[in-house]
Formats: structure tokens, C-alpha cells, sequence
């Protein structure tokens, strides 16, 4: 008898969908040329390639196909875009904006800018989740170039206001890319709609194949090439093309904005029944960002006086795969900067798990997580020496 | 960052968990922010560990190194139980991830603590000289 596996931590990768795989694999074995190549084996991959271009491009509302190129995930088009956009033209200085509660492909990419010339300030989000407008509006200043706040938080699964944020930059003069990984193809993302110069996207969060993601990037910017070599991808980004990860990423979104309006019902209705279920069973409990707009398939959940990382390897040997933003998961002491960002207070946030639906999460999976949850949390506060002294005076 | 089974086997069956009543030695260690906080409870005879209990709030290598470090000392006099080191407790669970090796020094510390309160208690001049480490891995007095 295999173990029975519940897979709620979609969030952090996907199970890459079988009609995904299906269409890449003529691109390993049949149209395996290289697309820069002159022949026919290379023409035909050429095709490909700017046939998966074309099907995402119509899929984000880009004016023009070749705004999008294709990267080798979200953590390059981070990357590239805030690097690229920042040095191109070899400037050296100049104001940047980054929220404090960015993925670490943004922060870092911000910090390394920030040891090379660049001014950095980090835009505190609130304790709702959210970054505000007005925030970026004080923030902002004659020599910011770039703005970036990514769409959806990943930790919180709030949902930023990105054409409000993305017009404040331009109305003072500066650049605008979102980190759209968490969101593309879960909520509506449409570049034009939005107003954004530059947006990344990774294939493997939307049943696609790792390995491969879309820097969107609109034509006309000024941009500085962060893979040099070759000269693909219009001169942006060297490197022969990944065909058969295009046509899967292109596959992958098809699918998901296909689905998206049942699927995005199909999965509030599980994370709702999810969050009451949990909230009404155990006591000093909350979720994140419950008062603010959030994505469907994402619940941050606080469980007070247990440390998240003993309840994911509890859940873990009862077959529940979940991830948690607690200081012991992460290799340094420091709790989640997302939940230090909204002002969750250290003893509180090392209990953070997060709970990510997916494609194939049923009403049973979630059941199952409720019904395992429980008795792991009473069997861990049991165990604290301090959970009746700090929490148990508080039964909510 | 994996962790070896033995540590596996005390997280998910955690050997010696509760408080002793009327304990003769009481340590508790870690503090909220760091996310660890250990209590050991111990009972003393003829200068010797009779009986010992943990509390734990903590990660899976916090649980484990409590569990593993009361069975180790259960029995032992009190001054080899104070010379219980990080690394032995490491050993004992076929070693730590480098980023957990700090919740070995809580359970070492932890058990210092309480070998010291029972000394203090009875007039007695505390012996283990204090916390193991070092490092920045210190775990102040519990503050909750």
C-alpha cells in the first residue's frame, strides 16, 4: 500500500500538469533544433519558439510578442529586470524602490544595486498585507528609476494594488516591474491593464516545468543584458532558447486562464472551508490578511505558542506536505522577514504555516489537514513549558 | 537540511516529556524570539540525576535534543552530567545540521541550569560554570 501523500504546498512548486508534459515532448525529440540555427531543424524550433511567444503574449495582454523572453525562471527574471533596468545605459546611481516583504530574488538583487551605487529604501507593507499607494507616493523621489512590489505576497497571499502602485511610479518619472510568479494565471494579470514596464513569471507555479519562466519587459526600455553571449531573445538575454520549457510554459498558462474562473471558485471554496475548520477548532489562531483582497489558493496561518517547523514534520510523517516561514526552517534565527515585515511579532510568527491549494487538492485532502493539524498542535502546546503562561489566558 | 532518523525517532516519540512534581532542580533556558524554550525538571539522590523531564517549545531539533540529552544524563552524577557538551548531544543523534546546532546547546544548557538550581537550592556552590557557548549561540533566561 503506497502512503497516502497530501501535496498543500503548491506555492512553493507545482506538479507539473500531464497535458503540459505532453505538448513539450515533441520538443525533445521530434523539433530538437536549435531555433538561432538557418537549417530546417532550426527553422522549425524557431517556430516553436515563437509560437509559445506569441500564445503568452496574447495570454498577458502584451502589445507585441517580442516583450516577452523567456528566462530560466522567476529567480532570473527577478533579477534580470531589476539589474537590467537599473544599469542600463551604465548608469551607476539612482534611487530604487523595493517592498520590504519582496521574495529574495527582489531584496537581493535590490541589496546588490544598493553595494554599487544605487540608493535602495524598502517600503514597509502594513499588518493587513498590503503595500499601500500612499506609501510609495512619500517614498518616491526625482531620482528614482525603479520601482518593484510584487502582485501577490507569497507567504500571505495578499494581492497588491498594483495599477495604483505602478501609477505612482510613472507619475514620477520612474520604472515599474512586478514579481507576478505567485499570481499569474490565479487571478487575472494583464500587463497592459495593469501599467507595468516589467513583470517576472515562473513556469514550475503554474503546472509547468522548472526550469523556465518569462521576464516581461516592454518595449522601448533601455535595458542592460544580465546573460551575455549570443545575442537571443532580441539581445536580452543570451543562451539558446529552452523550446520544449516555452511550449510548456505556454501550455501551462493556456491551461490555467482556461480554467481560471471555475478553478479560482473551486479552490476560495476549499481555502474558506479550510480556514473555519481550523479556526473553529483550535484557540489563539488567525489567518493573514483576511480583511484584505488575497489570492485563492493560499491560507498564512498563525498558530500561537507551536513552532512552525515541528508542525510541518508532524504533518509531514502523517503524509501532509506544507512549508512554514519559522526561523528553524530557514538555516538563520530570524523569523519570516515577510511576517516581520507586517509587524507579526517574532515569539508569533516562528508559528507560521502555510497552507497552498492546488489543481488537485480535494474537499478530503483539506479534511485531512484539519483533522491532523489538530491533534499535532494540542500535542505540541502540551508539550511547551510557556504555552499556558503566554497564551492560555488568551482562549480566542 | 535534513535530519538523521535518530533524530526523527526522539522528535516524533519524545522520550521523558512532562514535569516532575516537586522537582529538586528546575532549569529553564531559550527565550520566545529565538523561537526555543526549554525546561528540565530533574529529581536528585545521593548526587545523582534519579529522575529527569522536559518541556520543549521548539523545532524538531529542539524536541530531539531535550528528549535525547534527559536520556543520556538520566542516572549520571550530577558533576558528569554537567560536562555533557553540544557535541556529544549531536553524536547521540548521529549528528545536527549546522543551522541546528544551537539546539544542542539549549539542551546542554538546560540541564546545566537545573543541576545549578538544585545546588543553589540546597546552599551549594553551582558547578557547571555556566552556559556551553560561545558563537552568539547564548540562550538567555527564559522571559516568558
Amino acid at each position: 500500500m503506497t502512503e497516502r501523500r497530501v501535496y498543500l504546498d503548491s506555492a512553493a512548486t507545482t506538479r507539473t500538469d500531464p497535458r503540459v508534459v505532453a505538448a513539450m515532448e515533441p520538443f525533445f525529440t521530434e523539433t530538437y533544433g536549435n531555433p538561432n540555427s538557418l537549417h530546417a531543424e532550426g527553422r522549425a524550433a524557431s517556430t516553436a519558439l515563437e509560437d509559445a511567444r506569441g500564445r503568452v503574449a496574447r495570454l498577458l495582454n502584451a502589445s507585441r510578442a517580442d516583450e516577452v523572453l523567456f528566462t530560466s525562471g522567476g529567480t532570473e527574471s527577478d533579477n534580470s529586470a531589476l539589474i537590467g533596468l537599473a544599469t542600463a545605459g551604465g548608469r551607476t546611481s539612482g534611487h530604487i524602490i523595493v517592498s520590504a516583504f519582496e521574495h529574495h530574488a527582489v531584496l537581493e538583487s535590490a541589496e546588490w544595486l544598493g553595494k554599487h551605487g544605487f540608493d535602495v529604501t524598502l517600503l514597509k507593507p502594513h499588518s493587513d498585507g498590503l503595500v499601500y499607494a500612499e506609501d510609495l507616493e512619500a517614498a518616491l523621489r526625482e531620482d528614482t528609476i525603479l520601482v518593484s512590489v510584487m502582485h501577490g505576497n507569497n507567504e500571505l497571499g495578499t494581492l497588491q494594488p498594483i495599477a495604483d502602485l505602478a501609477a505612482a511610479a510613472h507619475r514620477r518619472g520612474a520604472l515599474f516591474h512586478t514579481d507576478a510568479a505567485q499570481t499569474l494565471g490565479k487571478v487575472a494579470f494583464d500587463v497592459t491593464a495593469l501599467g507595468v514596464d516589467a513583470a517576472s513569471f515562473s513556469g514550475h507555479k503554474i503546472y509547468g516545468p522548472k526550469g523556465v519562466g518569462v521576464l516581461y519587459l516592454k518595449k522601448g526600455l533601455r535595458f542592460a543584458p544580465y546573460l551575455m553571449g549570443g545575442g537571443q531573445e532580441f539581445r536580452k538575454r543570451s543562451g539558446t532558447q529552452n523550446v520544449p520549457g516555452a511550449q510548456g510554459f505556454a501550455t501551462a498558462l493556456e491551461i490555467m486562464e482556461a480554467e481560471r474562473a471555475d478553478e479560482s471558485v473551486r479552490l476560495t471554496n476549499l481555502r474558506d472551508r479550510l480556514e473555519t475548520a481550523i479556526l473553529g477548532r483550535l484557540e489563539n489562531t488567525y489567518v493573514n490578511g483576511t480583511q484584505s483582497p488575497r489570492m485563492p489558493h493560499i491560507t498564512g496561518l498563525i498558530v500561537k505558542g507551536v513552532e512552525g517547523e515541528a508542525m510541518l514534520l508532524h504533518l509531514d510523517a502523517k503524509g501532509i506536505a506544507v512549508s512554514t516561514g519559522s526561523a528553524c526552517s530557514s538555516g538563520s534565527l530570524q523569523a519570516s522577514h515577510v511576517l516581520l515585515a507586517i509587524d507579526c511579532p517574532q515569539e508569533i510568527a516562528h508559528g507560521s504555516l502555510r497552507v497552498s491549494l492546488g489543481r488537485w487538492t480535494t474537499e478530503a485532502d483539506i479534511d485531512y489537514l484539519v483533522d491532523s493539524l489538530v491533534p499535532v498542535v494540542e500535542l505540541l502546546r502540551a508539550m511547551s513549558p510557556v504555552y499556558e503562561k503566554m497564551f492560555g489566558g488568551q482562549r480566542a | 537540511m535534513l535530519y538523521s532518523d535518530k533524530v526523527m525517532e526522539h522528535f516524533g516519540s519524545p522520550h521523558n516529556v512532562g514535569v516532575i512534581e516537586n522537582a529538586d532542580g528546575v532549569g529553564e533556558v531559550g527565550n520566545p524570539v529565538c523561537g526555543d524554550i526549554m525546561k528540565i525538571t530533574i529529581k536528585v539522590s545521593d548526587d545523582h540525576l534519579d529522575d529527569i523531564k522536559f518541556q520543549t517549545l521548539g523545532c524538531g531539533a529542539a524536541i530531539a535534543t531535550s528528549s535525547v540529552v534527559t536520556d543520556m544524563a538520566r542516572g549520571m552524577s550530577l558533576a558528569d552530567a554537567v560536562k555533557i557538551t553540544k557535541a556529544e548531544i549531536a553524536e547521540e543523534l548521529d549528528g545536527l545540521p549546522p543551522a541546528k546546532m544551537h539546539c544542542s546547546v539549549l539542551a546542554a544548557d538546560g540541564l546545566r541550569a537545573a543541576v545549578d538550581d538544585y545546588l543553589m537550592k540546597s546552599g551549594r556552590e553551582p558547578i557547571s560554570g555556566g552556559p556551553e557557548d560561545v558563537d552568539g549561540d547564548v540562550h538567555g533566561p527564559a522571559e516568558a
